[in-house]
């Protein structure tokens, strides 16, 4: 904890938009109409992997009020973050159910809708890839031009004739030696569903294509405004410039909203419109069905350890079920190269990340970035490692995880101020009280009670996945009230972003938070860049620009004042918005009389009215090399764990979480308030993913679940009893204030630590999500307990 | 996308009802309001669509997440799935109706302060659920608040801070009562 006294720094600011929230007053891109507006709606791919044999349009485009009915073979463009892979509309065949297929757009939505039901349209269906082994078979190909698809190269790995998007690896130290020297190798299998990330929010998009120009502007519910910009003038031939985004308010994101989704098809449509804004909100259907989810995984995980618990070598294949397109989804499969082991230091490892093609809705970008994924299977992969060795998991944990001098997977050193997860693990094991696990006689001893108690714990990593020369800017100008205005690039979906860089600015030029206005409705045509709304890298990039964008105002202000209080700067401080002589302090100017240059009695003027800029490129970075993985990709670690005690009803299986402590090392605390908003709306979307989520398909790879009726996220009534965020601050110093990230962490490793605790309470080991009643029930019926 | 309208066209929520035009008058935050409207209109696009009311939301158009949640003659519903005639001669309240003259109302104040919303789009919903509540039960109970929100859904905060909101504008509002 930092010894200094700060205004506004680790104060529980309210969030400066929420009067606009719980007023109604707060509008969201499908909340926007303009003069002319259209409404657009697709025909969706009923089947998984189909050709398309047959598509007539032409009564669809006769009925009145349809302005324009498009199809696939209409837009020669392809689109891609990273794999250059996907039509904007399917041509010539089809990939996943759900894939858009024609757009319509009409004068209203049931006019659309009526269209829609007009087009004929005749399939050819063909098998498809609905698994992992038959993706790596590649018996068929889900791309079978994947050896011409444009793609970063040397970033990612996309196999010839393959499903393989990317196959990214870890290569350090020796395993084979690793292995040779271990006691003992366990080896698990470990799996887990595509989940949806289920903003409340759906996506929604509007575009009005200018017809005379390239120009194009869109209003969208994005977390890249500059992301779209960027991608969709690519996609077009088109400039950056041509292309304008304006983000309203996001009713969410977790990822889902990062990159580009809706916007090139509103776009097209709007085109074909004559330049008419055309307007696409996607239903919660198409929200599940036709939008990216969060991948399905299977990791295969083998473990060389010493008798004294010491981890000699790791080898890891992680197979990611990754859908129909790349889109982030081979950069999440990369992520799990420097990440995917843990917060442990392992002397050999192996570890082999493959991004599969598979006839199932795409994947992309989920809270956590994969992270949750790999830690279920690490996580568990840790007890397990612990059971067979007979040691307590805390302390077979604390005997490998990572300290000062330790090496990452990929080769960075860890140092004093890289955060400490040990600190987290030991807080969280005392708040849950943990004491080792409970004995076959303690089970046994409270069976008859039908309820089991269990503790568990697990720990967590994670730092933003980003490329190494990721940047930010902010821009802030002061008024003739002293108040300032900040531009930046974020989007807030909800974290937060705006309250903190509003304390950030407002507690380097010492001023009440009332007079700092950030300006949100983020415009690519007006607010300074910003890499994404992704990565938890905001509060500690975007920090470190409207901190220096600050001290950059502090600065001009006082070149003005050392003028007109005839001193230098070096003898100038500032404090409650003045800047004042160090020493003979009645020599002072307030802000505001420097706002817009600084005018001596006379009428003389000099300097000029206040702007100024920060600037942070992230720092110190290195590509991954392309054949051992190793590195420097890490902006900032953040470390966590998570205990948990839980009590399982053995005959319906269903879990009940009592409490549930979690602990993460964020350097600084900026709002309090904010941080443990993060936490606990984190851990319960953690705790949806580990008992309650996941989407079921058909053998034909139908979607089966895609409805709130049978594809639920946590309710109220689904609540831990008690919920214990803890921060602990072990400052980075290049941090902003010392504070590091930690908008997704909080749902990492939340399966792992009830399945931990699942082991704890029935003594019997888990090894797929979701840990429903059914699955656990079944697990229990199946005989180790009766 | 129902297979009924991909085959046939005829499903009906994907076709315009072909029905005359019916009047609809009721009372929607304290305001008389009367129009005529598509028999099949739902009482969330009435409010959104013809009145301009964007304050509630629409998060699944089938009343499970309950972003668009009213306050219908004194009982929370979900407008997504209440035909706009059902409210013919109802007392309608939206977020927008919560102020309490021009000024934030308890309610408001205390999610604010308790930073019982994030990304803000259930929060609509969601004050609506607790007004309902509390106009009925002004002492509730942890369970009896987790079950007036347990038909809204909210991704961002994990329900800890609502119910921490709920429960103190309950007990601020009751001192409220005892003061007036």
């Amino acid at each position: 904890m930092s010894d200094k006294e700060y205004r506004h720094i680790g104060k529980s600011s309210d969030r400066v938009e929420a009067l606009e929230k719980v007023t109604g007053q707060a509008v969201y891109t499908a909340d926007l109409e303009f003069p002319g507006i259209l409404y657009a709606k697709c025909l969706y791919s009923p089947y998984a992997r189909a050709e398309i044999v047959s598509l007539d349009v032409s009564e669809a485009k006769a009925l009145a009020g349809v302005k324009a009915v498009i199809i696939g073979d209409d837009i020669p463009y392809l689109v891609g973050l990273y794999m250059v892979d996907k039509c904007i509309l399917a041509r010539g065949s089809v990939r996943y159910q759900g894939e858009p297929v024609v757009a319509v757009a009409a004068v209203d939505e049931k006019t659309a809708e009526l269209a829609i039901s007009k087009i004929k349209i005749e399939y050819k269906k063909l098998p498809s890839i609905q698994s992992i082994d038959e993706a790596l078979e590649a018996k068929i190909l889900v791309h079978e031009d994947i050896n011409d698809l444009e793609y970063i190269k040397g970033v990612f790995f996309p196999q010839p004739d393959s499903n393989i998007a990317s196959w990214n690896r870890t290569v350090k130290g020796d395993i084979k030696r690793g292995f040779q020297e271990a006691d003992l190798i366990v080896e698990n299998e470990l799996t887990l569903p595509a989940v949806a990330h289920v903003p409340m929010e759906t996506h929604a998009a509007i575009a009005q294509a200018d017809t005379y120009t390239n120009k194009v502007k869109i209003w969208s519910s994005t977390q890249s405004p500059f992301g779209v910009r960027k991608l969709l003038a690519k996609a077009l031939k088109i400039s950056t410039a041509d292309v304008q985004v304006i983000v309203p308010y996001v009713g969410g994101g977790f990822g889902g909203k990062a990159g580009i989704h809706l916007e090139p098809l509103v776009t097209v449509l709007s085109r074909a419109c004559k330049g008419r804004p055309v307007k696409l909100t996607s239903t919660r259907e198409e929200e599940f069905n036709q939008l990216p989810t969060r991948a399905g995984m299977r990791g295969r995980v083998k473990t060389g350890v010493k008798k004294d618990g010491k981890i000699t070598a790791t080898e890891i294949y992680y197979d990611w079920d990754s859908g129909a397109y790349a889109d982030y989804g081979v950069n999440v499969g990369k992520s799990a190269t420097y990440s995917g082991a843990g917060p442990y230091e392992i002397p050999n490892i192996e570890l082999h990340s493959r991004t599969l093609y598979t006839n199932k809705v795409f994947s992309t970008a989920y809270r956590g970035f994969g992270h949750l994924e790999t830690h279920w299977v690490i996580e568990r992969q840790m007890d397990m490692v612990a059971q067979k060795l007979g040691m307590d998991p805390y302390e077979f944990r604390m005997i490998n995880i990572l300290r000062p001098g330790s090496h990452t997977i990929s080769g960075e050193l860890i140092n004093e101020n890289s955060g400490c997860p040990d600190e987290c693990l030991a807080a969280v094991a005392k708040e849950v009280g943990w004491t080792g696990y409970r004995s076959e006689e303690e089970r046994r001893k409270n069976i008859k009670s039908g309820k089991l108690r269990g503790k568990g714990l697990a720990c967590l990593q994670k730092a933003p996945a980003m490329p190494p020369h990721t940047s930010t800017s902010a821009i802030m100008q002061m008024d003739d009230d002293g108040n300032i205005r900040i531009m930046i690039g974020v989007v807030d979906i909800g974290q937060g972003a705006n309250t903190v860089m509003a304390q950030i600015a407002a507690e380097v030029l010492d001023m009440p938070m009332e007079k700092v206005k950030v300006i949100w409705d983020n415009d690519t045509d007006r607010h300074p860049y910003d890499w994404s709304t992704v990565a938890s890298k905001y509060t500690f990039m975007g920090g470190n620009a409207v901190k220096r964008c600050a001290e950059n105002m502090l600065k001009q202000m006082k070149e003005m004042a050392s003028q007109a209080l005839r001193t230098s700067i070096e003898d100038l401080a500032h404090g409650d918005e003045y800047i004042y002589h160090i020493h003979h302090k009645h020599r002072k100017i307030k802000y505001k009389d420097l706002a817009l240059g600084y005018a001596y009695e006379n009428g003389n003027g000099i300097g000029g009215p206040l702007i100024a800029k920060g600037t942070y490129m992230a720092d110190g970075l290195t590509f991954l090399d392309p054949v051992t993985g190793q590195g420097l990709p890490a902006l900032d670690w953040t470390f966590g764990a998570h205990g948990v005690e839980l009590e399982v009803d053995i005959e319906t299986g269903d879990i009940k979480i009592i409490k549930i402590a979690s602990a993460f090392d964020i350097g600084q605390v900026i709002n309090k308030k904010l941080v443990e908003g993060q936490i606990m709306g984190g851990v319960l979307q953690g705790i949806g993913s580990a008992i309650i989520e996941g989407y079921k398909f058909s053998p034909e790879g139908k979607l089966l679940n895609p409805s709130f009726t049978d594809n639920k996220i946590p309710t109220a009534k689904d609540i831990p009893m008690e919920m214990i965020p803890i921060l602990i601050e072990n400052p980075q110093p290049d941090g902003p204030f010392g504070a590091r990230g930690v908008g997704e962490h909080p749902m990492i490793s939340v399966p792992s630590v009830i399945g931990n605790a699942l082991y704890d309470a029935l003594g019997i080991n888990f090894y797929k999500l979701p840990l429903s009643p059914e699955n656990v029930a079944l697990a229990i019926a199946k005989g180790i307990i009766k | 996308m129902c297979e009924k309208h991909n085959n046939q066209g005829n499903c009906f929520t994907h076709v315009d009802s072909g029905l005359k035009t019916v009047q609809i008058k009721c009372r929607v935050n304290e305001e008389i309001v009367c129009a005529y409207i598509d028999p099949t209109m739902t009482l969330l696009n009435f409010l959104r669509n013809e009145l301009k009311l964007f304050g509630s939301k629409e998060g699944c158009g089938e009343g499970e997440c309950g972003a668009c949640t009213i306050i219908m003659n004194g009982v929370s519903v979900n407008s997504c799935i209440v035909l706009a005639l059902e409210a013919m001669d109802a007392n309608i309240i939206t977020v927008e109706g919560l102020n309490k003259n021009g000024k934030l109302s308890i309610l408001q104040h205390e999610f604010i302060s308790h930073d019982a919303l994030q990304c803000g789009f259930c929060t609509p919903g969601m004050l609506m659920s607790a007004r309902a509540l509390l106009d009925r039960n002004p002492d509730p109970d942890e369970s009896e608040i987790k079950e007036a929100i347990a038909g809204n859904f909210c991704r961002c905060t994990g329900y800890f801070p609502i119910i921490k909101a709920i429960t103190s504008a309950a007990k601020l509002e009751r001192e409220e009562m005892k003061n007036e």
